[in-house]
């Protein structure tokens, strides 16, 4: 869709990071006189030229308002925002592009479901089922449901590698759990969740789930239809797309039966002062004028990981951290945070001595970029007794050359600390 | 590009591994904490006020080094201070690491000067400043936890 050339799947068998990296012009600077490494993809990943240029396009050809339009350009735009649509439609798999809500990003698809499908239909003693891994966008919204309705927030808890305990969570789960909302892939430990598991489980128990996809869409290959989850929310900057536009998938006959999230244009059929009918799905959910250069943007970056296949991409991130798995381990005073034995994208650590913000700046120094901090998930912090964690973070542009780095800057940061 | 060794100077190191004034005082007249939301950094400051003079301060709690130097290099330089001279300390210590053009105010910081390396790490402004922002908050006693945000 963005007219530029996209690498072909036969050459991607082996895979070949130096010609991806090409596809990324950010990733060809110096940071403090270094070349940058950049491993904070678990907060936003790089955009590559490909989505540069879908965007470009749009706004150098195509820009105009769309839907309703008769005119060249709002139909042109209007072509390539429903095109995109359709892309993300085909990466979930789901069944019907009206399943398909453009909205800001994960943490607005959730709370566009805690408070259309959750909060008219919660009573009090209800339960709301998440775990002890959720980011803060996976636990707010269900506390102010909560809050609303006096529906009652469970939490299942983790283990010390980090991986959900199975059993309480099938224990916390009973006749009460009307939805049950859980991290496909930890943003704070990497876990991958056993989601179909879940998924199962809570169905028969008559609750509904919603899968929060933010972390897992850049790593894992997701197929709505097989895991038969009943709302999936990703945003799409995490997947080489801009910031500022997600998707909410959710099954036709969930939202059918839910109110609008907001009001306002392009979400109505027809407006008079005596009553409003609503617009079909998905338009019913997406009020005003969208983000179109943002969907656009997705639509393009969809593109251009399923030309190389997520399948490959992930086999390649999973050598990277297994790599680095290894590498950190040859560090004395390093402990890893998260050591599910499923896990993607993510080395989250602590080092004897040294706060995760003097790591960060360090290695910033060094020209690698990090993320310190509690990552939006605070109970993970309170569960591992740390304040905060240093997380290095993959994308498929990330080389064994770029762990090395890594590594090299943690013993500098020893060094630096004397510890 | 500012040199790391500006940032983590050695006064610094020896603060972060050797606290001064760390602890709790157990009649405290002032008291507060101080919380950095951005990183996790958490400190309880109390103070010792006798006749508007800081008699007694001490810290406790967990944060990276430069929060942790700060808070020990400002209660070294506060204990015995009176409390209008402190708070005008603060006012010349925050300008001078957040804005350029105050090399003159800071050689009226003494030890706190180790401290002005940060002005070339914005992110880290914050780390500086939790423990001054927490002896506003126990100054003027609301009771609310300080925050940098």
């Amino acid at each position: 869709m963005s007219g530029v050339q996209q690498p072909k799947k036969e050459t991607m068998n082996a895979f070949d990071a130096e010609s991806i990296r090409r596809d990324f012009p950010i990733l060809h600077q110096e940071v403090h006189g270094r070349p940058l490494v950049y491993l904070d993809n678990a907060a936003t990943s790089q955009k590559p030229r490909q989505v540069i240029a879908a965007l470009d396009h749009y706004y150098s050809v195509d820009n105009a308002n769309i839907h309703r339009g008769v005119h060249t350009l709002s139909e042109r735009a209007t072509a390539a925002y429903e095109g995109a649509r359709d892309e993300v439609k085909q990466f979930l798999n789901a069944v019907d592009r009206r399943e398909i809500v453009f909205v800001r990003g994960a943490t607005e698809a959730i709370n566009l479901v805690a408070q259309s499908y959750a909060r008219p239909r919660l009573k009090p003693g209800d339960e709301i089922l998440i775990t002890e891994m959720e980011h803060h966008s996976n636990i707010v919204p269900w506390q102010m449901v909560c809050e609303q309705t006096g529906a009652v927030l469970k939490v299942a808890s983790i283990d010390e590698a980090g991986e959900l305990r199975l059993d309480e969570f099938y224990r916390l789960l009973n006749a009460r759990t009307k939805l049950v909302a859980v991290v496909h892939v930890s943003n704070a430990l990497g876990t991958i969740n056993p989601v179909r598991e879940i998924i199962q489980a809570a169905h028969a128990q008559g609750a509904v789930i919603l899968l929060d996809g933010a972390q897992a869409v850049p790593h894992v290959a997701v197929d709505v239809q097989a895991l038969d989850c009943d709302f999936y929310v990703f945003s799409g900057h995490k997947l080489y797309a801009p910031t500022g536009i997600g998707a909410l998938y959710g099954k036709a006959a969930l939202l059918e039966a839910m109110p609008p999230y907001q009001g306002g244009g392009d979400m109505i059929r027809s407006v008079t002062f005596a009553k409003t009918e609503y617009n079909v799905l998905p338009y019913k959910f997406e009020a005003g004028t969208p983000h179109i250069a943002g969907g656009i943007g997705l639509g393009a970056a969809i593109d251009y990981v399923s030309n190389i296949g997520l399948n490959v991409i992930a086999a390649w991130e999973d050598e990277l951290l297994r790599y680095a798995t290894a590498r950190a381990h040859e560090i004395p005073g390093l402990r890893l945070i998260g050591t599910a034995r499923r896990k993607a994208g993510i080395l989250s650590f602590v080092l004897d001595g040294v706060h995760p913000h003097d790591i960060g700046t360090i290695l910033d120094h060094e020209g690698v970029a990090i993320r310190t901090g509690h990552h939006c998930a605070m109970p993970v912090m309170d569960h591992f007794a740390v304040p905060a964690t240093a997380r290095a973070s993959f994308a498929l542009y990330n080389t064994r050359g770029d762990v090395d780095r890594l590594i090299a800057a943690i013993v500098r940061v020893k060094e630096v600390f004397r510890v | 590009m500012s040199d790391l060794r500006d940032l983590y100077q050695e006064v610094i190191f020896d603060h972060n591994r050797h606290p001064r004034n760390f602890g709790k005082i157990a009649n405290a007249d002032r008291h507060a904490d101080g919380h950095n939301p951005l990183c996790g950094d958490k400190l309880s400051l109390y103070l010792k006020i006798d006749n508007d003079v800081i008699t007694d301060i001490r810290f406790e709690g967990s944060g990276c080094a430069i929060s942790t130097a700060s808070a020990s290099l400002m209660t070294e330089r506060l204990k015995g201070m009176k409390v209008a001279d402190a708070e005008a300390l603060f006012q010349k210590f925050h300008a001078v690491i957040t804005q350029d053009g105050h090399d003159a105010d800071s050689s009226q910081l003494g030890k706190l000067s180790v401290l002005t390396g940060v002005r070339g790490y914005p992110a880290r402004v914050k780390c500086a400043t939790l423990a001054w922002h927490t002896l506003e908050a126990a100054l003027h006693g609301k009771g609310e936890t300080a925050s940098t945000e």
